[in-house]
């Protein structure tokens, strides 16, 4: 079967983003990016499935600028039969990025969908939910494990107080949380090798989708900062302080 | 004109997240109707009755619905919606799986993990891991909105509000609930707690044993590190952060946790923030309110004897 995987080109998890003074939003153009990791693990996942004789065909699609076509690259790096990239400079929030995406499988017609379970950086987590709606679809979110039977997966998900397995019709969107998988190391020669390879690319104003923004930021804020903590050199000492305070009872 | 609140049944009993989803309805000064889907909902419907600032409760009673799945409790919700100008859940593992959905088939957006609403339309969220607070003005009809419980508090119960039986739409079977496997804990609940102690990956395979005397008798819940978590010293639902619990308690102690901005993220409004790290540049010390350097074997043992 063929699996979609949905990929963004996000900020690197690892970096704290600054507010432009001017337009007191996040300033992202000279953001480290990389893949959004939680689409790392989808398209890890992915692999296997393949590697275990499920899925003939893997296509990553990515949405967003020209730069987005890095994160394919580490797509096919990673093992993407195909990749696609639906191209736009205009900022997309979660529901037209959702529709996009919905052309994209009704094109594709793929069996399995994955979406990670959020983007680092807007941290929204709605794509994938969105996307499922939009198609009719069953969605497992937050999956932790998954097994492919016939006609459906069965999919265990990360719940408030332990996990729930589920059972969804093929096909089916995903969305994956850290607990998937680990994704492999990838070697210098696959990441050479995914340099040549052809990104199929369309441009998001000729989908037909309606891609204008449902809500503004109208400004970003850091949250205030803490002092930094009062040190103490013994235990007594710190226990002392709390019961002072009255934190410890 | 009205609000729809999406309960949540625990068991027998209605989510402590729902009073906090009531309480953030009320902001709009609408009349609140609350719907309670499952089966055998006598209690829940009687508690939900009961809570103040609601008008009228709507109960869906199925047998699929016995264990709610996203597909058949978004069904049951769009019979209903047009009726609504406001659509709020709590940002639990289920409002979060549920609500996107819902908004896209009504074809608005969905404002997720709201800390604050500030004006009937405008919104306060955090993103990139908790260090902006991104402040939101949604131009649509209908809000859709889930919020992060612990901003709000829990509504009271001094209400009365009337019991209306809808009905329910059949399961269009997309989906199928096959088991649940959870974790049975003595301590409170992470979300709810007023003390927390966490643990990170340096305590190894003594997480149990050095954490648990300490959260006995501080009456804590015990955390985690991601890391903690993926080196197998401790269950996955303790996770803390970004993408694990997110908290608020009255103490938060962070033993051996580095401060990674991912967990961070998790507890930058717990009240009190104390931090036991043999690093003194530690990033965790930036954080917290108070730090000791020391060695967590030798501190934590001293700090159980102190506790006596
Ligand atoms: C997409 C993504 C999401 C993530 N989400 C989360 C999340 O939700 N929650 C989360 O926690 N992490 C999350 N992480 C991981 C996060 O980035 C860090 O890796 C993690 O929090 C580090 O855990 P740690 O502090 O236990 O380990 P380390 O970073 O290894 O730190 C260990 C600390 O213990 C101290 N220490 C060691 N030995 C001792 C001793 N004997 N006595 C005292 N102190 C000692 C060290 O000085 C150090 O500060 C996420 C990462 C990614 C990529």
């Amino acid at each position: 079967m063929k699996v979609l995987v949905a990929v963004k080109h996000a900020i690197d998890y690892n970096v704290k983003p600054d507010i432009h003074t001017e337009t007191g939003q996040v300033d992202l153009a000279q953001v480290k990016k990389a893949i959004n990791p939680f689409d790392e693990i989808s398209l890890e996942e992915a692999v296997r499935l393949k590697e275990r004789g499920h899925v003939g065909e893997i296509v990553a699609v990515a949405i967003g600028s020209a730069e987005a076509k890095d994160s394919l690259r580490h797509a096919y790096a990673l093992g993407a039969d195909r990749a696609l990239l639906v191209e736009t400079d205009q900022p997309l929030q979660p529901l037209a990025v959702a529709k996009l995406l919905k052309v994209i499988v009704e094109r594709e017609q793929p069996q399995l969908i994955f979406l990670g379970k959020q983007a680092v950086g807007e941290d929204y987590g709605q794509t994938g939910q969105m996307l499922a709606a939009l198609l009719g679809m069953g969605v497992g979110t937050f999956s932790s494990a998954l097994q492919i039977a016939e006609g459906h997966i069965v999919v265990t998900r990360e719940i408030d107080k332990g996990t729930e397995t589920i059972a969804l019709q093929l096909p089916a969107v995903i969305t994956s949380d850290l607990r998937l998988n680990e994704p492999r190391f990838i070697k210098l020669p696959n990441l050479m090798m995914a340099k040549k390879k052809a990104i199929e690319t369309l441009a998001a104003n000729d989908l037909g989708v309606d891609l204008r923004p449902r809500f503004t930021v109208t400004r970003a804020v850091e949250p205030a900062p803490r002092p930094g903590a009062v040190q103490f050199a013994t235990v007594n000492e710190l226990v002392k302080q709390l019961r002072q305070t009255e934190v410890l009872v | 004109m009205s609000v729809l609140v999406l309960a949540e049944v625990d068991g027998k009993t209605l989510k402590p997240s729902t009073y906090q989803a009531i309480t953030a309805a009320t902001y709009w000064g609408l009349a609140i109707d609350v719907l309670v889907y499952g089966k055998d909902l006598d209690a829940a419907l009687a508690e939900a009755s009961t809570i103040s600032g609601v008008r009228q409760v709507l109960h869906a009673q199925a047998d699929h619905l016995q264990h709610p799945l996203v597909e058949d409790v978004s069904d049951l919700v769009m019979t209903i919606a047009s009726d609504y100008n406001v659509i709020l859940t709590a940002h639990s593992v289920f409002g979060k799986s549920l609500l996107p959905g819902i908004a896209a088939r009504l074809d608005t957006a969905s404002i997720t993990d709201v800390i604050a609403i500030e004006a009937p339309s405008h919104y306060v969220r955090p993103s990139y891991a908790g260090n902006i607070l991104a402040h939101i003005d949604n131009h649509e009809d209908v809000q859709i909105v889930s919020v992060r419980s612990t901003a709000f508090r829990a509504a009271e119960r001094n209400g009365n509000a009337q019991i209306v039986e809808i009905s329910v739409p059949p399961s269009r079977a997309v989906s199928r609930w096959i088991s649940e496997q959870l974790s049975h804990s003595e301590r409170p609940e992470l979300n709810s707690a007023r003390v927390v102690i966490a643990g990170g990956r340096s305590l190894g395979e003594q997480f149990d044993s050095l954490l648990n005397p300490l959260a006995e008798k501080l009456d804590a819940a015990i955390g985690a590190t991601r890391a903690c978590v993926d080196a197998g010293f401790a269950a996955n639902e303790l996770q803390v952060g970004q993408t694990g619990t997110i908290i608020a308690p009255e103490l938060y102690i962070a033993v051996g946790i580095s401060g990674a901005m991912q967990h961070i993220a998790g507890i930058k409004d717990s009240k009190v923030i104390v931090a036991i790290n043999h690093d003194p540049d530690a990033p965790i010390f930036k954080y917290a309110d108070y730090g000791l350097v020391a060695d967590l074997f030798s501190a934590l043992p001293e700090l159980n004897a102190a506790l006596q």
